[in-house]
């Protein structure tokens, strides 16, 4: 139990650098695997976070830029999210990392972008943008014609019109494949180590140092369910966290008409 | 050279991937559905089992479980007089005519072996995913149909071939479709699974280890390789999508459907 504690206080920030330097090399205790992976996850969460937080803001956008009617503004963001959703996650980040590299031959401004924490959220970012863009394209074609024509009949256009009526709804239709988008994303940030983002100092993520241990152990049984575990909870925190906004969306609703938050499972992305 | 075949591996995988992921989605989704009571919960539990964990880390996991499986159950088979434990600390050890492919075996039995288990295990997790799809398909065939075939006298199995399955495709296809777009995308990671595709070659092209602090007198050239892997990947979705919209229309023909239907007033 001592011992425990000692080694959450050595790797429980190793991930950002605090404590202990270097890893453990042999005799690995469960302790030590589910502290630095634990530890790792604070950069899963930190991507995660950053990325929905804007990417919510993009997404709207590209939402209603796909819906305009000026061609100048739906073609742009028809081919973004044609762009993010086609193509793997994984190629992607490839990509962003080798052209952040020979962008900064050209000026040492994109030095912080070939970084994870820089580089990988945008990739993260535009990726979820593109993916919860067209979430919320699809809310906003099917938000009922009624309540648009009784905002109309109320005199409500333009900028009032979209924030009272249009946007709520959109987001009301759209939650619950957002919450799924939301958790989806999390579980992507697991690929930023593992492709060209350099881990620096073996500053890594929780899978970094879940393959860390199984390389070391030649035993997957033990680091991967604890990798897990913590998604598992990870993703229970996200479910109760949407639910809570689901419940403030759908408050006007009678009973059997809120929808509901369900957990669909998807593959990479 | 290995590079080029890269891609071929990709297009194989994928064309051996997706009819063998439909198999195993077929019968998973008619074994849910199955009145015999293990069977439907063999199905149902397959479902639930494999849609529930979570993608890169079960690909990691489930490669390395499969092939200490097999081996463990070769050693099981083939060495009787083996004594000592095979899980020893932190090493498995099998005896060597157990291992698996055996290691005097040639170079291409190696390959074609990680290559078949990759296989596999993409057609154990998606083959899943096919069989929520096609269940959810064959609910949806209008139950009319089915009683319409009772009352012609057929027996279950009869209907069941004759009219559940060739109705079941146009409730089906929509999700199909998506899966085969996340399967598309899944490719890359065959090199999770120790396969040499094209990312596996990305990675040993730009296989420095510490590349943030490495810069290159030459032009670096890896962006536009990956530029081009991205643009492949766009122009096979891009295909993709014209061809299974076809399919779409060409599925939808004379369905009970409201799809059907629109298609016979437009004649």
């Amino acid at each position: 139990m001592e011992e425990c504690l000692q080694t959450i206080t050595d790797y429980g920030l190793r991930s950002i650098g605090v404590g202990q330097r270097l890893l453990p090399k042999e005799d690995f205790t469960l302790c030590e695997q589910v502290t630095l992976i634990g530890s790792g996850m604070i950069w899963n969460i930190y991507f995660g976070i950053v990325a929905l937080l804007f990417g919510f803001v993009f997404a709207t956008a590209l939402a209603l830029g796909k819906a305009a009617q000026n061609p100048w503004l739906r073609k742009p963001a028809e081919w973004f999210i044609f762009l993010f959703r086609g193509s793997p996650l994984f190629i992607q980040f490839f990509f962003a990392y080798f052209l952040f590299l020979s962008l900064k031959g050209v000026s040492p401004i994109f030095d912080a972008f070939t970084a994870a924490w820089l580089g990988a959220l945008i990739v993260l970012f535009c990726n979820t943008s593109a993916y919860t863009g067209e979430i919320f394209y699809g809310a906003l074609l099917s938000i009922p014609k009624g309540d648009v024509e009784a905002a109309d009949a109320y005199g409500l256009t333009g900028w009032p019109r979209f924030k009272r009526i249009i946007w709520p709804t959109m987001l009301r239709l759209a939650w619950p494949a957002y919450t799924n988008e939301a958790i989806f994303l999390f579980h992507a940030t697991t690929l930023v180590f593992f492709t060209g983002f350099p881990a620096w100092q073996q500053r890594g993520d929780a899978l970094y140092y879940a393959n860390y241990f199984a390389d070391k152990t030649f035993n997957p049984f033990v680091p991967y369910p604890i990798l897990a575990g913590f998604f598992i909870i990870l993703t229970l925190i996200v479910i109760s966290l949407f639910g809570l906004v689901n419940r403030r969306l759908n408050k006007h609703l009678p009973q059997e008409r809120r929808s509901k938050i369900k957990y669909r499972p998807t593959l990479i992305r | 050279m290995g590079f080029y075949a890269s891609f071929g591996t990709v297009l194989l995988l994928l064309a051996i991937t997706a009819p063998t992921a439909l198999a195993f989605g077929f019968f998973g989704a008619s074994s849910a559905r199955s009145n015999i009571a293990p069977l439907r919960w063999i199905g149902k539990g397959y479902i639930a089992i494999v849609r529930g964990v979570p993608d890169i880390a079960f690909f990691l996991f489930f490669i390395i479980a499969l092939d200490q499986g097999i081996e463990y159950l070769r050693h099981k088979a083939l060495c009787r007089d083996w004594d000592q434990p095979i899980r020893q600390g932190n090493d498995f050890i099998v005896c060597d005519s157990a291992k698996m492919p055996l290691s005097s075996a040639p170079q291409w039995i190696h390959e074609s072996y990680g290559f078949s288990l990759a296989v596999l295990t993409f057609a154990i997790v998606f083959g899943a995913f096919a069989a929520n799809v096609l269940f959810g398909a064959m609910r949806a065939v209008p139950r009319a149909q089915i009683e319409t075939a009772e009352a012609y006298g057929m027996t279950p199995r009869q209907s069941f071939r004759r009219i559940l399955v060739p109705q079941m495709w146009v409730f089906a296809l929509p999700g199909l479709s998506n899966l085969w777009m996340v399967l598309i995308k899944a490719t890359p990671l065959l090199f999770l699974l120790g396969v040499e595709d094209i990312v596996y070659w990305a990675r040993e092209l730009g296989g420095t280890k510490t590349t943030r602090f490495t810069d290159y007198p030459h032009g670096d050239w890896r962006m536009w390789y990956f530029l081009f892997l991205l643009v492949f990947y766009l122009a096979f979705t891009k295909v993709s999508e014209i061809v299974l919209e076809r399919l779409m229309k060409r599925l939808t023909r004379g369905q009970a459907t409201s799809g059907g239907e629109a298609q016979r007033k437009a004649i």
